[in-house]
Formats: structure tokens, C-alpha cells, sequence
């Protein structure tokens, strides 16, 4: 099955300010519990955007010049915490094709990219720059160039990497790494032959 | 040429490199629980392929389960419909399931090196972020996403990137009342939350050497709050003196050989290391959290911080946000703060010796009646097990409930929750906002005797002060 090219997402944008966002704030684990990723859109950071009587608070999801953003700012180590692959189904589920953030936790790096949807590192100093451009104006549109490794808006750009084997498979579309890795079986069962403990 | 022990694991488990640069690294072993994997089966069903090696996977329920109700159907539906998903899903591919039928459930870190499916020089992988646990026995265990699960069960490898490997280095002894869980707070609270992003933890030296393999597993398991998606230490006597008899270990002729390869992981004593990092385990006190990551740390002697006194904006603006969610007093000792719940248990505290040493202390002890504390063994086999030695009536005579094995109120999934703003001592792993059930629910991480410290004082306090703890 050949996969989509994921050269550039363009899209309006949002910034959830913070650094160390976690895979829990992003999506609770109550709303774990069910056997499908479907759904999880409408949950997404819900304990930080409503208060325990379920109203809603002030967040930059909920403000309405920002309805419709599909790009999303924030700070350091996001998506730290569980390895749950939730996490990034809720963003991509509630509408967001990318993400821009100082860095990004491991997993929820690796979670992201096998599904399409890239993340990239900026400075601190340039994601300001794009929080100002969103905050001053949100019908500007962003695009994450993934080819070019930057971010435009307007007829400004700030640099944004994307690491290594992540951008090729973006680029190249083999994000999602199921085909390459069953023409590896073969040899998958050669290694496991030669390992004593696989042998149970 | 002298590798370290993750590099040797690695190279052993090698199948390709893939186009994109990334290895194609055969997973060995294989663990998987009710809510991360029914998604992965899915997957597996729409792309029409079969789990490649069912032999090399194994179930257990641990997320969901009411720790206070044994009989089916589950009062929450949800919970019920995760539970047959979990258990169709694996007489449907042929994978051993450790149902609560079978004596031996638990939480997944536990069950594994309980059946000795763990072992030295594996690769595991599960759909869990304290994978990293089974790193104690100098395995390199990932935590994964589900999309990886289903990568694991179609193909039993995963493309992944090779991690760097930072060696911290703890040498010295614990002063009476220190243990492991304030070592590895100790140790995330230095390094930081990110500090081991992109990293390996290998963790060495004097005072790993000597701890038992619980201990390690508790280090290893938190690798992750530290940014670390993978911890271990080298195997050792005491990791195949634990590993023996056990039900998957080898017997026999195969286990004397397996000794001879499981030596051979350890790290080289001349190999190269991307990052050394040497600790004083003198320098080691008890510690508790005071915020919303584990890294927001400090020992039981010190005061909250105060972000007045922050040198950076964004360490002034993190602490604010942590102390308004928390609701504590910037400046103020963090020993006294009023505790409403204590739980003992997790997949980090929740294993025999952690209960033994509570029960050691609180004998003759109460609960004070404004605590409510549970206290939930991390596997059916530990609970069995302290039930032989007493220790559940040891906790019951305090004042704590004795409960069913599972994760509970370490993230909530089940009916143990935090209510409103109830703060709760707790032996678990993480203390994010909203982690333990209720959205305004507060934690306050530490070992499980300051866990109990403070459920028989009702405070935070110092478990060498409330227990006169003179010894280890």
C-alpha cells in the first residue's frame, strides 16, 4: 500500500503554551477505555478545557478565532508521560496535521510520525514569533515545509527540524513502516533461529 | 571493540536497516494489556495478516480491573467490553493470556519477571511507557504505541532508531529510611524530565550492584520520567539467582549455558558511553514531589519553591502553574502538608519487599481517620505471597484496605480515583495534573514508608522521624 508524501501541511494555527504537556493532560485516561481510536477528537487536553462541572474554561482550543487550526504550537518535552498512541490520535483526530513544539518526548515522537503527522523542533524565540503572527492575525496560515525543514507565514520563515529518519519517511512516503518491515520476515525468522530464548 | 550492554543487545537483534535510515530490531518478547492492544488487533484484521509469532507474546489484564470486585460482568461496562476484547483477541491469535482465573495477573512490569519471561539480553517490547522496568534484568525494553504493537504482533520487530547511552553512576550506601524510589527521584529531579530524550540509561556502580532486583526494577521503571524510553543494569548473580526456577527461566543444561550468555551482555568495562553522569548515594535523602512532574522534586527536609526566587521566566511560570494546581504555599516546608489519601502499590512500588518493609513499620500502627489508604500488591502472585507471610492483616489492623491486583489508582482507569481535590501519597510514578481520577486530584510522589508515614500521621512527613527508622 503506497503511503501519501507528506512534503508540507499547511494550515491556520494555535498555540497551547507550557512546557512538559503531557500524554495525560492531552488526553485523560478515562477516556481510554474503549476499543478504538475513534472518538477521541472531541476529548482532547478536555481537563484543562473545562472545569470539573464539564464548562468550559479559558483555553486557546476553546477560543473561537481559532476554531478550525490544524497546526499546533507549543513548548519544551511535549508529549511526555505514557507511550499511549492516544495521545497523538486525539490531536490528529480533533483536526491537527502537524506540530511545532521546542521538542518532543521520545514516544510520542515515534507515535506521531507513523501517523503522518509531522513534528517539528523550533527555538523558543521563533515559536514566539509564531505565536505572535497566529495571535496578531489567526487567519494566517503556516506551513510546515518538511522538504525544506522550515516554517512559513506570511513572507517570514523560521527554521524547524525534523530528524532524520522521521523526514525521509515523511517525504518519501514510508512513514508508516508495516510493508518495509514484513518484506524483512525472512530474515526476521533467521535472527530468531539464532536466539536461544525465542526458541519458547 | 568493548561495546556496552545496550549495543550488544542491539547488534543481536538486528535485522536491517530500513530505508529511512532506522533499524529493524527484533523484539523478542512481546507483552501487551487490555488498553493499549485492542486497537493494534484491529489493525491487524483489516490488513488481513496473522500474529507472526504468537508464542513470543503474552497478555495480562492489569489497567481495568476493580480492584474491589473479582466476579464478572464489571459494574463499568466499558472496563467489561476492554476485558473480552483482551480475551477474544487472544484465543483468536493463540497468545497466553494471565487471566485473573490463572492465579497469576497483574500488572504487566510485574507478571513478566515474575514468570521469568524477562530475561537478560532480550528486547521487549509493550504498550506501556514503564516497559523500561524489565530493563532491571539488562533486557532493552521499549515502551510503544499501539501502531508499534501491531508492527511487534505482525512482524515481531519495530523500526526504531538507535538510542545514545548515558551511564549514571550511583556509588555509596542509602542512610536508614532511603530507598530505591528516592533514588531514581533523586536522579530525575538532577537529569530533569527531558534529560534522557534520545538516551539509554544505564544505571551502574556500587549501589545498584548490591540493590535486589526489586529495588531495580523500581530505578529502571521510572527511566521514563526521565525522558529515558529505555533504563537498565547489567545482569549480575542476583539477577540469575532471581531468575532461577522460575516458570519460563531455562532448566537444566540450558540454564547453565544461558548464565554463560547472559553474562556475556554485561557492558564492557572499557566500553565508551555518549554521557557519564557519577552520583553520591550519601548525598540521597527521602523525597517527595511537590508539582505536576516527577521532576518537581525536593527531599522530605526542604521547602516548596518559591517562583519569586526562579532565575529563568519559564522555570518562574512552571513552578506558578504547578503550586496553583497543587495548592500549596510557595516558601513553605512541604513536611505537614495534609494528606487525604495514601495508596501503596504500581507497577514502581507494588512488589513483595515493598510491602514487607511497610509492614515492618506499621505494625501496631493506625491509619488516622481522616486518611483514606489502599493498599493493592502489583500481581496476584505478590499478593499470594503476602497473604502467606500475614502482611494483609498487618495493613488491615493499620487502617488500610487490602486490595485486588491491578495498576488502580496509579492513573484511575478503574473505580480507585481521587475525589475533588483530594491530595494523595502515593507509591506510584507519576503526579500529573488530573492523573489520579479526579481533574483537580493532587500527588504527591515518595516511597511507599513515607506513604505510610503519612497515612498514620495525616501529614507529608519523615518516615525515619514517625517510624524511628535506624536501620536498612
Amino acid at each position: 500500500m503506497a503511503l501519501e508524501k507528506i512534503t508540507a501541511v499547511t494550515g491556520r494555527a494555535v498555540h497551547v503554551p507550557g512546557n512538559d504537556i503531557d500524554t495525560d493532560r492531552i488526553i485523560p485516561a478515562r477516556f481510554m477505555k474503549c476499543v478504538t481510536f475513534d472518538g477521541l477528537g472531541e476529548f482532547l487536553f478536555h481537563d484543562v478545557r473545562n472545569d470539573p462541572e464539564g464548562n468550559e474554561v479559558a483555553h486557546p482550543l476553546n477560543e473561537e478565532r481559532f476554531k478550525g487550526a490544524t497546526i499546533l504550537l507549543s513548548g519544551a518535552n511535549f508529549g511526555c508521560g505514557s507511550s499511549r498512541e492516544h495521545a497523538p490520535q486525539a490531536i490528529q483526530k480533533y483536526g491537527f496535521h502537524g506540530v511545532v513544539a521546542e521538542n518532543f518526548a521520545e514516544i510520542f515522537f515515534g507515535n506521531s510520525t507513523t501517523l503522518g503527522m509531522p513534528c517539528a523542533t523550533a527555538s523558543r524565540e521563533d515559536i514566539a514569533k509564531l505565536a505572535a503572527a497566529v495571535d496578531a492575525d489567526p487567519s494566517i496560515e503556516l506551513t510546515i515545509d518538511v522538504e525544506a525543514q522550515v516554517v512559513r507565514y506570511g513572507v517570514d520563515s523560521v527554521p524547524a527540524e525534523i530528524r532524520g529518519s522521521a523526514r525521509d519517511g515523511l517525504l518519501n512516503g514510508r512513514w508508516d513502516a508495516i510493508a518495509e518491515l514484513h518484506e524483512g520476515v525472512p530474515q526476521v525468522k533467521k535472527i530468531a533461529a539464532q536466539l536461544p530464548y525465542m526458541a519458547v | 571493540m568493548a561495546q556496552s550492554l545496550f549495543e550488544k543487545v542491539w547488534d543481536a537483534h538486528t535485522v536491517r536497516t530500513l530505508a529511512n535510515g532506522q533499524t529493524q530490531l527484533l523484539i523478542g518478547t512481546h507483552l501487551i494489556h487490555e488498553v493499549t492492544s485492542p486497537q493494534a488487533f484491529g489493525m491487524l484484521r483489516d490488513l488481513n495478516l496473522p500474529v507472526l509469532m504468537p508464542t513470543r507474546t503474552f497478555a495480562t489484564v492489569d489497567h481495568i480491573v476493580p480492584t474491589d470486585q473479582l466476579v464478572e460482568p464489571y459494574a463499568d461496562p466499558l472496563a467489561q467490553a476492554m476485558m473480552d476484547e483482551l480475551r477474544k483477541n487472544c484465543a483468536d491469535n493463540n497468545v497466553t493470556f494471565f487471566d485473573r482465573a490463572s492465579g497469576k495477573q497483574g500488572i504487566v512490569h510485574i507478571v513478566g519477571p515474575e514468570q521469568g519471561i524477562t530475561q537478560p539480553g532480550t528486547t521487549i517490547a509493550c504498550g506501556d511507557s514503564h516497559t523500561s522496568t524489565h530493563g532491571a534484568f539488562g533486557a532493552i525494553a521499549f515502551g510503544i504505541g499501539t501502531t508499534q504493537i501491531r508492527d511487534v504482533l505482525a512482524t515481531q520487530t519495530m523500526a526504531l532508531g538507535k538510542l545514545k547511552v548515558r551511564r549514571v553512576e550511583v556509588n555509596g550506601q542509602l542512610g536508614p529510611g532511603v530507598y530505591a524510589k528516592d533514588v531514581i527521584l533523586h536522579i530525575i529531579a538532577k537529569l530533569g524530565v527531558n534529560g534522557g530524550t534520545g538516551y539509554a540509561y544505564e544505571f551502574a556502580g556500587t549501589l545498584f550492584d548490591s540493590f535486589s532486583m526489586e529495588q531495580r526494577m523500581t530505578v529502571c521503571n521510572m527511566s521514563i520520567e526521565g525522558g529515558a524510553r529505555v533504563g537498565y543494569i547489567n545482569p549480575d548473580a542476583t539477577t540469575f539467582e532471581y531468575l532461577k526456577g522460575r516458570h519460563y527461566s531455562p532448566v537444566g543444561a540450558d540454564w547453565d549455558a544461558a548464565v554463560d550468555r547472559w553474562r556475556g551482555f554485561a557492558s564492557d568495562p572499557d566500553c565508551a558511553y555518549d554521557d557519564v553522569v557519577v552520583i553520591d548515594a550519601a548525598h540521597i535523602a527521602p523525597s517527595v514531589t511537590w508539582g505536576i512532574n516527577p521532576g518537581q522534586g525536593i527531599t522530605i527536609d526542604q521547602s516548596i519553591p518559591d517562583p519569586a526566587l526562579a532565575t529563568a521566566a519559564d522555570e518562574k511560570a512552571s513552578i506558578e502553574e504547578a503550586l496553583a494546581y497543587m495548592k500549596l504555599t510557595p516558601g513553605a516546608p512541604i513536611k505537614g502538608t495534609p494528606v487525604d489519601v495514601a495508596f501503596i502499590g504500581s507497577c514502581t512500588n507494588g512488589r513483595l519487599s515493598d510491602f514487607q518493609e511497610v509492614a515492618k513499620y506499621i505494625k501496631g500502627r493506625k491509619v488516622v481517620a481522616s486518611v483514606k489508604a489502599i493498599a493493592v500488591p502489583g500481581s496476584q502472585i505478590v499478593a499470594a505471597q503476602c497473604e502467606q507471610q500475614g502482611l494483609d492483616k498487618i495493613f488491615t489492623e493499620a487502617g488500610f484496605e487490602w486490595r485486588a491486583a491491578g495498576c488502580s489508582m496509579c492513573l484511575a482507569m478503574n473505580p480507585d480515583k481521587l475525589i475533588g481535590d483530594q491530595l494523595c501519597a502515593s507509591s506510584s510514578n507519576r503526579n500529573f495534573k488530573g492523573r489520579q481520577g479526579s481533574i483537580t486530584g493532587r500527588t504527591v510522589l515518595m516511597s511507599p514508608l513515607m506513604v505510610a508515614a503519612a497515612a498514620v500521621t495525616g501529614f507529608v512527613s519523615d518516615a525515619r522521624e514517625v517510624f524511628q527508622v535506624t536501620s536498612n
